[in-house]
């Protein structure tokens, strides 16, 4: 595989360069001054935003790589297209080249799609199969096409990585006209290809043929395949597929959206792609255009707000800060309710609480910043007003807890407190107020009574031993 | 892969019950040249609440999906209300397996409900207002009315079971398919899906269920087939639940004493279960 992609590495450079243009003529670029960009740049994003619809699809059947095995297996259909048009002297066109890569594109999906049928082999497996065996199948074919001779051969293997900077009118029109072709499709068939792509048994169960709609996806996936091709190659054509449905997904919780951000995604990337590419004379478009996407997938990653990392580690981050506080302040309260004194020795809250002491001093810091508590001195500390209200209010929500778990849940008391512990920090109001009238207490802020002993002692061993014998 | 399989579906022979809600003729399903389904043969009639019952392996859920037409059959025929599958599609439910879905699908529990009503609603047309209403209705039916437009991975397991059952309750349908309904929820969960169950049942609607939880099947069900590749035993629950029927069906797996214990139904029933 790293073999073949390096015979043909050779050709793709030096990279077609029309559009590319010095620095200085950057802003000019940006601005969509020459007609050339223009063409150039509203191809690409034409491309990269109905790729984007069409990929979401692909991830959610979880046939990602469908988009790769199409592209592989169309080398041998244009090379035998350019073979065939050769023998038979007839005027090498565009579109006969496009009609054999769609036809050997075609013929690999339909044998994915039987090997699957036929063999017990996995999705993967057959994919890597097909793939394999069709891109051998180009290689072979373009080695004879060049050791044919001839004038003509030129242009060839632009199929393999792209030559989205010279591109044409007439490209963009093929764009255009498969796109939007294969944006109709979709939105006509989204109900049933969201059904399809969640739950495909139920799809069959309705009635609703599987094997036809599977078709009609990959009928898709070729046709974005051949109008990609122009674009970014037929290496590269799985990444304006993928890549932004892909990157879609970290934004949002509906399908919908998801194909929109996909679409948004795709021509944004293709766009920033083919303008840095120009910006640099030298750098191949369609490989700028997928790095350039990469990029935008990478902050998607990060800052998606559905599933991204940061938002993820943030809230993780604050749900531990507020769980810490909720035990600092209840902590101070109850060792002030056992030792009588307001202020509170940072070793005896270390007793009531497997805290270290460095997290400790972190959660006192925090709460001496939120106007919770005072440093008396180096080592002591007390609530202030507002802390004491608020530890109030949760002292009494932890022991509604325990008393609840004591009446319904029959723990034995030892244990009540570490199981109401972890609950404790999701209560919302409307269930402490139905806990209170199920357990007949005030409305008053004051909290009932502790259904244990408090202690600042360390737990005792028996105590300890006895986790999980309850009946 | 489920695929639409054509069938050829001879008539069924005059032993069977023409009323029945489906009918199983010599059926054989075959799986790369091993039988997973032996020649079954069986009636379920209307209106009942019927389990489905075998040990792994037994073809349970094949028996489901051959009804459906998911998996080619070898031979044998099938009617479902009287008919062929194709003929009564619309009036089929089913609920597959939770597990066979990717929950981290972007849809909502709304959006998952509506699935059952696409059928209805036909090709290039999409969904309404009024078919929103029905799903919200088929929500609250289970108790999740305050979901509908959760995600449905932020719900839990027996959250997840009940969106499936409310997708299934839109399809207005008279015969239920459900491959185990009850797989992992917790108790509560359990109770509100029985209930739906039986509510199909009582409004005169028949519902076949994969069931894996002998402790339960005596007190939920009114009909039973017992399964292990062949049919051990189909009919009225109180007449099929017997310690030799169990053994037979579950061989060495099942103690004679368990056996007997769930067949008198002193096992199980007013029990908590693990």
């Amino acid at each position: 595989m790293i073999g073949e992609i390096a015979t043909i590495f050779a050709m793709a450079m030096p990279p077609s360069a029309a559009v590319s243009a010095g620095g200085d003529d950057f802003l000019r670029i940006l601005l969509l001054q020459d007609f050339n960009t223009r063409v150039v740049v509203a191809g690409a994003m034409l491309l990269g935003a109905v790729g984007g619809v069409v990929g979401t699809f692909l991830i959610l059947r979880r046939r990602a790589l469908m988009g790769d095995v199409l592209g592989h297996a169309m080398l041998p259909g244009v090379a035998a297209a350019f073979l065939a048009v050769q023998a038979l002297g007839i005027e090498r066109s565009l579109p006969v080249l496009l009609l054999g890569g769609g036809i050997a594109a075609t013929l690999a999906g339909l044998s994915v799609i039987a090997l699957r049928r036929v063999s017990r082999l996995d999705d993967d497996a057959t994919m890597a199969i097909v793939l394999s065996g069709f891109f051998g199948l180009g290689v072979v074919l373009l080695s004879v096409v060049q050791s044919s001779g001839g004038g003509g051969q030129a242009g060839l293997e632009d199929f393999v990585f792209g030559k989205t900077a010279s591109m044409v009118t007439s490209d963009v029109v093929v764009i255009a006209i498969g796109g939007l072709l294969v944006a109709s499709v979709a939105m006509l068939f989204f109900k049933e290809l969201r059904l399809l792509c969640f739950d495909d048994a139920f799809a069959a169960s309705l009635g609703r043929p599987v094997m036809g709609l599977d078709l009609l996806l990959l009928f898709m996936t070729v046709v974005i395949a051949l109008v990609g091709l122009q674009a970014v190659g037929l290496i590269l054509v799985v990444a304006i597929l993928v890549i932004p449905a892909a990157a879609a997904r970290f934004l949002t919780d509906d399908l919908r959206w998801t194909v929109a951000f996909a679409s948004l995604i795709g021509a944004v990337g293709c766009w920033s792609g083919v303008t840095l590419s120009a910006a640099a004379p030298g750098l191949p478009a369609g490989a700028m255009i997928v790095l350039a996407t990469s990029g935008l997938f990478i902050v998607a990653l990060l800052a998606g707000p559905r599933r991204g990392l940061i938002p993820r580690w943030s809230l993780g981050r604050s749900l531990r800060r507020a769980v810490g506080r909720d035990h600092l302040l209840r902590s101070m309260l109850e060792c002030r309710e056992v030792t009588g004194t307001a202020a509170i020795n940072a070793d005896t809250l270390m007793i009531n609480r497997p805290w270290s002491r460095g997290g400790l001093l972190g959660l006192l810091r925090i709460a001496r910043r939120a106007g919770e508590v005072i440093q008396i001195d180096r080592d002591r500390w007390r609530l202030t007003d507002r802390g004491e209200i608020e530890a109030a209010a949760m002292v009494r929500n932890h022991r509604l807890w325990e008393h609840y778990l004591l009446e319904y849940a029959h723990l034995a008391p030892s244990h009540v407190d570490r199981a109401a512990d972890r609950i404790e920090h999701v209560l919302d109001p409307v269930l402490v107020r139905r806990l209170e009238a199920e357990l007949g207490t005030s409305v008053e802020r004051k909290p009932p009574a502790s259904p244990h002993p408090l202690s600042t002692e360390p737990p005792s061993e028996d105590a300890v031993s006895n986790e999980g014998s309850t009946s | 892969m489920p695929v639409h399989h054509r069938h050829r579906n001879p008539p069924i022979g005059p032993e069977h019950d023409s009323q029945a809600a489906l009918s199983i003729h010599d059926v054989t399903v075959a799986y790369h040249r091993r039988p997973v389904l032996w020649d079954l043969d069986l009636d379920i009639p209307r209106g009942v609440l019927a389990a489905v019952v075998g040990p792994n392996g037994a073809g349970k859920s094949t028996m489901i999906k051959a009804c459906l037409h998911l998996v080619p059959r070898v031979s044998g025929s099938i009617r479902l209300l009287g008919d062929d599958l194709a003929a009564v599609q619309g009036r089929i439910g089913y609920v597959p397996q939770r597990e066979t879905v990717d929950w981290d699908f972007p849809v909502s529990a709304l959006d998952v409900v509506c699935m059952g009503l696409y059928r209805k609603i036909g090709w290039f047309r999409s969904v309404r207002r009024r078919h929103r209403d029905a799903a919200m209705e088929a929500l609250d039916r289970v108790g999740l009315a305050d979901f509908a437009d959760r995600q449905i991975s932020r719900l839990s397991g027996g959250q997840q079971q009940r969106v499936f059952l409310a997708r299934a309750l839109v399809q207005d349908a008279d015969l239920y398919f459900m491959d185990e309904p009850f797989a992992s929820v917790d108790a509560a969960t359990e109770e509100a899906i029985l209930e739906v169950l039986r509510s199909l049942r009582d409004a005169g609607r028949t519902v076949v269920v994969v069931h894996h939880d002998l402790q339960t099947t005596r007190d939920y069900f009114d009909w039973l087939v017992l399964l292990n590749t062949r049919l051990v035993a189909a009919g009225k629950i109180e007449e099929t639940w017997t310690p030799e029927n169990l053994r037979a069906t579950y061989g060495g797996r099942l103690t004679l004493l368990e056996a007997a214990g769930w067949a008198m139904g002193t096992a199980g029933s007013g029990q908590i279960r693990p």
